[in-house]
């Protein structure tokens, strides 16, 4: 267990590091470059000259061969340092640590609504003996995934605050400001959950094990959440990576629409400033977010089912 | 594949789940003809917009202002008098120009690589995959936000930005088809008859693993138009007065009050767009699955 989870953070590691070169490849060593993006592009044009654009080069580095600005970027990243902002001058992690704990509490609060919603229409959608209900359950995820997120939120501020006056619309951080970003954030991945969920209910269900519990004397309820819900929710498991992605996207529209700040506000700032350093932090951060979900799900595995064993074989080589 | 990442992050557990008890059925022509309606209509829109509306969709009337949807402007009018429906329909040209690009650079590129990965295999397939497995780790929104950062804004680049975040999905999906074509009896015939490798993948792999891959097309289409759309919404699309489905919407947020249908009605166009192009992968493709 111990030798596995160290192996599977030294993969992490290496996943890290080709983000972070991916990442210099893309923003450094395309057409433009930093400097240059830095002062024709964002809202306001700022005029230089050359020799000034030239001292703003020497002293980001960028008149560096890229292999030697790669080296000594890498080696600052080592050590948590990746540079500052071009716009503000304030160092990426600072910036992404001062926006980070609004978006966790959004996000975290988002992920809790998608598991009981998406979960609660699955579980729903195959508990019912109703088909016409079971039928209405499985349509709604698919035009879940179909609404735009910013138009979701819109909508929510539209009828909740503004027409039943029940909670506040924009630019609100207490508890109750949380409660339609977080609806609006989670509704993607709800819908996701839904789907997967709910295939392997069905999968499930129609295994001889479910037929036996029943035949024993089983409840349907027991049937249903105790065994096939247990097994159904494995596979569901595995998208916990692409859901913290999911979220983390999604916060980039929602605390726009909503006017929070957070590491999406911060995000569509940066671009809009063609801020590379930033960019590339939040891009990092993105990778960061990915592995780390993958691995705590790979972690929680051998207790959600016992007959995963983390033990010496490689888990390499089980390609879709 | 899965040493890097650990768990796949698109294919739900041990693998496809071919033998659910009965594939959900999602109506069958009952749905799909409104879906074939809805997509011609909004490529008649695209391609000629005079034809479905009168209004031009620049020139205001300011004391139109802000009127609600009715027999005159189906859409209502916006705070500075033009006709919102008419915005729509020649918005949908933008838009839906941007869609198809997108799609197209994806199906490309990712075809592309995943074709010849899959085909050479070996260390470039290793290298190829790595890459792919990486860049699927980053969020598609925020991975085309990062190259919008580099490219610069507007349609174009915003659709190009969506088309190179699609790339790894193609390539992956691409791949797999290839690495099955290739191990099949008439791939093994044609080059054991001395088929040359270049005419083998032209002839034979390309042709054979091409319809799940242009399935993933129609899958991606609606995909694409939700991510065009967001991206236009956060300003990054067309300079303001051309519209776009997103940055309509966008323009309404100031009026969610008292014009409830800036907002409503471009964002329900988008829902109805994904639905429709949705439901027509399907029937092209019933196995189709998420894999973005």
């Amino acid at each position: 267990m111990l030798r596995y989870a160290a192996r599977r953070l030294l993969q992490s590691a290496v996943v890290l590091w080709a983000a972070y070169t991916l990442s210099f490849a893309l923003l450094f060593l395309l057409p433009a470059d930093a400097v240059t993006l830095m002062l024709s592009g964002g809202a306001d044009e700022v005029f230089a000259s050359p020799e000034q654009e030239a001292e703003l080069r020497a002293r980001w580095g960028f008149d560096q061969p890229p292999a030697v600005q790669y080296a000594s970027l890498l080696g600052r990243a080592l050590t948590g340092d990746l540079g500052a902002s071009l716009t503000t001058g304030q160092p990426v992690t600072a910036a992404i640590a001062e926006a980070l704990p609004a978006t966790a509490q959004l996000a975290g609060t988002a992920l809790v609504l998608s598991i009981l919603l998406g979960g609660g229409f699955a579980v729903a959608a195959s508990y019912t003996r109703s088909p016409r209900l079971a039928r209405v359950l499985r349509a709604l995820p698919p035009l879940g995934v179909a609404m735009p997120t910013f138009w979701v939120g819109l909508i929510l501020i539209q009828v909740v605050s503004f027409q039943w006056g029940l909670l506040p619309a924009l630019g609100d951080t207490t508890a109750a400001g949380l409660v339609l970003p977080a609806v609006t954030l989670s509704l993607p991945g709800a819908a996701l959950i839904a789907q997967v969920l709910g295939t392997g209910l069905t999968t499930q269900l129609g295994l001889p094990y479910v037929a036996t519990a029943r035949a024993k004397g089983a409840s349907r309820p027991r049937v249903h959440l105790g065994h096939a819900l247990r097994n159904a929710a494995i596979p569901s498991l595995t998208l916990a990576g692409v859901l913290a992605g999911e979220l983390l996207a999604g916060a980039i529209v929602v605390e726009t629409v909503f006017s929070r700040p957070g590491i999406g506000r911060l995000t569509s700032t940066a671009v809009g400033a063609q801020d590379l350093p930033l960019v590339q932090g939040i891009v990092l951060l993105a990778a960061a977010v990915f592995v780390l979900a993958n691995l705590v799900v790979d972690l929680l595995y051998p207790l959600v089912d016992p007959r995963v064993d983390l033990g010496p074989r490689t888990p390499s080589g089980a390609a879709p | 594949m899965t040493a890097l990442t650990g768990a796949p992050p698109a294919t739900p557990g041990p693998g496809p789940v071919p033998d659910a008890p009965r594939p959900p059925r999602h109506g069958g022509l009952a749905s799909l003809v409104p879906a074939v309606a809805t997509v011609a209509l909004l490529l008649g829109w695209a391609v000629l917009p005079a034809l479905f509306t009168g209004h031009d969709p620049l020139l205001g009337d300011t004391s139109r202002a802000l009127h609600p949807p009715g027999t005159q402007s189906w859409f209502g009018t916006d705070q500075l008098g033009r006709d919102l429906y008419a915005r729509v329909v020649h918005g949908s040209s933008l838009t839906l120009r941007a869609t198809f690009l997108a799609v197209g650079v994806g199906l490309a590129g990712g075809g592309l690589l995943g074709l010849v990965s899959g085909f050479v295999g070996g260390r470039l397939d290793g290298v190829v995959m790595r890459c792919v497995d990486v860049v699927q780790a980053i969020p598609g929104l925020l991975l085309s936000m990062a190259l919008i950062a580099v490219l610069g804004f507007g349609t174009v680049n915003v659709a190009l930005a969506v088309g190179l975040g699609f790339v790894a999905v193609f390539a992956r999906v691409t791949r797999a088809e290839v690495l099955r074509v290739s191990t099949s009896t008439y791939v093994e015939a044609a080059h054991a008859g001395g088929v040359r490798r270049p005419s083998v993948l032209v002839r034979h792999v390309l042709p054979n693993s091409a319809a799940p891959v242009l399935a993933l097309a129609a899958v991606q289409f609606g995909q694409a138009v939700l991510a065009v759309s967001a991206l236009s919404f956060l300003g990054f699309g067309a300079a303001p007065p051309a519209p776009e489905w997103g940055s309509l919407v966008a323009e309404g947020r100031d009026y969610l009050v008292t014009a409830w249908w800036l907002t409503t009605l471009p964002g329900l166009v988008v829902v109805a767009t994904v639905l429709a192009t949705h439901r027509i992968s399907q029937a092209l493709d019933p196995e189709a699955r998420r894999r973005t």
